[in-house]
């Protein structure tokens, strides 16, 4: 995992250059290519996996492979039942759908540093190498997070106002937190609560991506310092060990974001549901 | 004072900057974590058929209150290779 690091010399570099998106410009915007591809594929791999399981699933013995797809269908299932009380028909399928896309996206992140830096430089030689970027993480990249924190945040609107219609969602938020009896108090207390609500709902999706987020940011760089700095022959055995130990440790950090993301949007669904 | 200072002071105070950004945010996720673990363990102990669900509380929590934290160290460890106050000087 670290051999390949000392051709671009430094490890500020060497980080650098890993740290760097594939970058296009697509209608005057910049766009991240690297985490468009993964998370697509990603996601694509979770649909076909387990809609392949699904249509093949029997009522008999099930298989090695339909006996785990029903396992996490049915943690996932019994964590929603926990927090909403109610037709879980959407909000089950969602958390499902949450839970495993961010724990795959999440995964790739358990991927050695260098695979594709060594891929390239077989094929295209160093001087390609040096030019190419590609980042393995699209959770790692917050655009990728605030998208999905941002989804999220327009679903617990649309669920508020389905749930109390748009009298009612307005009538919340000009009054919810401070109440008063009296027509004045009222109306005293508008602009109180106009900003607290505000607080409270924009909070929400910035700290759901930021959490999942900087997790993963930090892993990786974690996982860059290891392989940067331990980059000799003589160092090779404690870089592995070093790494197999943040390895061991990162799975219980990927498994526990794409678990709070996943009950986090849930209890916000849930919450968006429930009348003051 | 030429450049070379300049450089050398925002370096300085960036560095007493992360150590302050690791070490106090370690210092909170790890008073918290422990509170939560001693009264997860006492509470276990009270009522042990309510481990499976505490369990699953009380790693919900962990991370929540260790999100803190690796924000923090993201940020600092973003300082300490990337340093956005020193690009000024190219």
């Amino acid at each position: 995992m670290s051999e390949e690091s000392g051709a671009s010399g430094g490890l500020s570099e060497y980080i650098g250059h890993h740290l760097t998106h594939n970058t296009g410009t697509v209608l005057g915007g910049s766009f991240h290519w690297d985490s468009w591809l993964v998370s697509i594929g990603l996601g694509l791999l979770f649909v076909l996996w387990f809609g392949m399981r699904a249509r093949r699933a029997t009522s008999g013995v099930p298989g090695r492979g339909q006996a785990f797809v029903e396992l996490v269908i049915e943690f996932v299932d019994g964590q929603v039942k926990d927090v909403f009380h109610g037709d879980r028909r959407f909000l089950a399928p969602l958390a499902l759908s949450i839970f495993m896309w961010v724990f795959f996206m999440n995964a790739m992140d358990l991927l050695p540093l260098d695979i594709g830096n060594g891929l390239v430089t077989l094929f295209g030689g160093h001087e390609v190498a040096h030019h190419t970027y590609f980042r393995m993480v699209p959770t790692a990249d917050l655009n990728t997070t605030v998208a999905m924190a941002l989804c999220v945040f327009i679903l617990t609107i649309f669920y508020s106002i389905k749930a109390k219609g748009f009298g009612g969602f307005g009538k919340e938020l000009l009054t919810a937190p401070f109440h008063s009896d009296s027509m004045v108090g009222k109306i005293a207390m508008v602009i109180p609560n106009v900003i607290l609500n505000l607080v409270e709902y924009l909070s929400k999706p910035v700290s759901l991506s930021m959490r999942l987020f900087g997790n993963m940011y930090a892993g990786e760089l974690v996982f860059m310092l290891i392989a940067g700095l331990l980059t000799s022959w003589l160092t090779f055995l404690p870089g592995v060990l070093f790494g197999a130990a943040w390895g061991v440790f990162h799975i219980l950090i990927i498994l526990l974001q794409a678990f709070i993301f996943m009950v986090l949007s849930v209890v916000y669904i849930a919450m968006a549901h429930e009348h003051h | 004072m030429d450049m070379h200072q300049f450089i050398a002071l925002i370096q300085a105070n960036t560095a007493v900057g992360i150590g302050l950004m690791i070490g106090l945010g370690a210092l909170g996720a790890c008073v918290g974590i422990g509170i939560m673990g001693s009264k997860f363990l006492e509470s276990a102990a009270r009522q042990p058929e309510l481990m499976p669900m505490l369990q699953g509380r009380m790693f919900l929590l962990v991370g929540l209150i260790d999100a803190s934290f690796i924000i923090g160290l993201a940020m600092a460890l973003f300082f300490a290779f990337a340093n956005p106050l020193l690009s000024r000087f190219g």
